[in-house]
């Protein structure tokens, strides 16, 4: 449904957004990943006809966003980093007039006026003055604008940014569910969000794609080795030196938690072969009391950590 | 032509949901009103003296033709005090849209730059209608009370004037709205270069007689005073015509240079 090949946009001598190439199935959702200034959100304009690119081409149900940019237009819904709304309008004459300018044919309006207000639950609120709405309302108008033509493509820049907890979960299951007849581009600087309600993730830094996958490939990807998590009373030293006599243990880390004889380790392993059992058998063994004991997953944060911060990609 | 109808029904909405819209409505209400109760009383004092002195002097009233002489100079005055309305009407135009970036809505909307500029310039157009449609009054009562009759067409030709001065000025001022997200700077920027084309105008009358000529085809003020004498001239609506085009094209390319710059 959209394809972006070696797209670049350049800035005087800033790359903003540098070779990005990926791809997006029909009814997919794709997270778009990565830190503040990353080129999330040029990458976004350029696909939504926007800005023009520098170099590379990107197509979208087809069509070139550079060549064919009315054709793409018809068909994408774009919700911008600020909903772009006329605080002096009512809901329903900003909405009415989207639909004018997206092609909406003048009997359907009022039908697809009613849909899209009970798709991001504002029925109550046509009459009512934008300016007057609180930021989560305002939030949900700009989705509706984007979704009023019913288009094959949405990309929604940061649509959670500037909510409350109870405004994201809704925000997120709303995305979800428009997902299968919608091809949906997201992109957020927070992991939760991508995990919860993205297919398939593209991690952008510095201008560059650093990792395309799923969430759950990704956080396995990225660990080379397993980690394991413990706490346990007893000398530090002899706890430490029983553990790396341990066949498939990596390194250990302690740190004494301070009261009595309490420390906790971070025990790195062989991811091969799974030496929790074995672990708890020798501690108490060795006389020592077992607190805790868990497999810790590296989660998406680290993941995002280690490949925005490091140069090396894709270790496997 | 439906992209078009949508842009200028949102902003006449926009328009007249602003406070800018009525203080700018009224003001020019006031000054121009103001201005036409002056310009009447004075006419007619100065009439009412001749026609005196003829009769103290002997020999038949000197011929003062007060409508002509009212209308001529009412039109003038408007033509300056739009100077001051028009950074008004045009300064929000783009400004806005970029600053509350509305602008990412309008240019990935399946909408050509020209329908959304002429949108705007129409939509600017009709607002400074609605702003000259109460000053028709003025004239109704003169017409009235004159006698002989007055003749209609200097005032019609007075206001095919206003329109264009009117839109010559306003695409001016839409073009400088896209320089900018700042309102204020849109509308001081504006009030600059309406205040040069002014300067040209006043300078042209002091000038010696060939740099005079140059600068009075230039000055796009000049070219009222033939509309308020009731004359229609096709050089004058050309130059009007052209300066408009002008504008518009200039907005035009902004907006492009600006997507590419952005």
């Amino acid at each position: 449904m959209i394809e972006v090949d070696r797209l670049t946009k350049r800035y005087g001598n800033l790359k903003a957004v540098d070779e990005v190439s990926f791809q997006v199935e029909k009814g997919e959702i794709l997270g778009f990943l990565g830190p503040n200034g990353a080129g999330k959100t040029t990458t976004m304009r350029i696909l939504t006809c926007f800005l023009p690119a520098t170099e590379g081409t990107a197509r979208v149900a087809g069509y070139d966003v550079f060549e064919d940019a009315m054709e793409v237009k018809r068909r994408i819904g774009y919700l911008p980093e600020h909903p772009p709304l006329y605080d002096e309008m009512t809901v329903d004459a900003y909405l009415q007039f989207v639909a004018r300018i997206k092609g909406v044919a003048p009997e359907d309006r009022k039908r697809r006026l009613q849909e899209v207000k009970e798709t991001v639950r504002i029925e109550g609120y046509g009459k009512k003055l934008i300016k007057h709405l609180s930021k989560g309302f305002k939030q949900r108008v700009g989705l509706a604008q984007a979704l009023i033509h019913d288009p094959e493509v949405l990309i929604l820049d940061e649509p959670t940014v500037g909510l409350d907890p109870n405004q994201i979960k809704e925000v997120r299951e709303l995305i979800k569910s428009l997902s299968g007849n919608h091809t949906i581009i997201l992109s957020t600087h927070i992991l939760p969000e991508v995990s919860m309600t993205c297919q398939r993730v593209v991690i952008i830094s510095d201008g560059k794609i650093v990792a395309v996958d799923t969430p759950e490939n990704l956080t396995r990807q990225q660990q080379g080795a397993a980690h394991i998590y413990m706490e346990a009373r007893g000398s530090d030293v002899d706890v430490q030196q029983r553990l790396h006599q341990m066949e498939g243990v990596l390194s250990v880390v302690s740190r004494s938690l301070g009261e009595g004889e309490v420390s906790s380790y971070r025990i790195e392993t062989e991811l091969k072969q799974d030496v929790r059992g074995r672990i708890a058998r020798s501690i108490v063994e060795g006389g020592f009391e077992l607190l805790e004991l868990r497999s810790l997953q590296l989660s998406l944060e680290e993941v995002f950590t280690q490949l925005t911060t490091q140069e090396e990609v894709r270790s496997p | 032509m439906r992209n078009l109808l949508a842009v200028i029904d949102k902003e006449m909405k926009i328009y007249f949901a602003s406070p800018v819209a009525y203080g700018v409505l009224t003001v020019f209400l006031l000054v121009s009103g103001y201005f036409f109760y002056n310009i009447l009383s004075v006419f007619i004092q100065r009439s009412m003296m001749m026609a005196v002195q003829a009769q103290q002097f002997g020999g038949g009233a000197p011929a003062m033709d007060v409508p002509a002489l009212v209308e001529r100079n009412f039109f003038g005055i408007v033509s300056t005090i739009i100077l001051f309305m028009v950074p008004m009407i045009t300064m929000a135009t783009f400004a806005d849209e970029r600053r509350r970036a509305t602008i990412e809505l309008l240019l990935t909307s399946p909408l050509t730059h020209f329908q959304l500029i002429l949108g705007k310039f129409l939509a600017a157009m009709g607002f400074f209608v609605v702003m000259l449609l109460p000053t028709l009054v003025y004239h109704v009562f003169l017409y009235f009370y004159s006698s002989p009759k007055m003749a209609l067409g200097p005032v019609l030709s007075g206001y095919l004037g206003l329109l264009l001065l009117g839109a010559a000025l306003i695409s001016l001022g839409i073009f400088i709205s896209t320089l900018t997200e700042s309102q204020m700077v849109a509308a001081s920027i504006t009030f600059g270069a309406l205040l040069i084309l002014w300067v040209i105008d006043l300078s042209a009358q002091a000038a010696g007689p060939l740099v005079q000529e140059i600068l009075g085809y230039v000055s796009i003020l000049n070219h009222f005073d033939d509309f308020s004498k009731g004359v229609v001239d096709s050089s004058s609506l050309v130059v009007y015509l052209s300066f408009v085009f002008l504008g518009l094209f200039l907005t035009y390319r902004s907006i492009e240079s600006w997507r590419w710059r952005t």
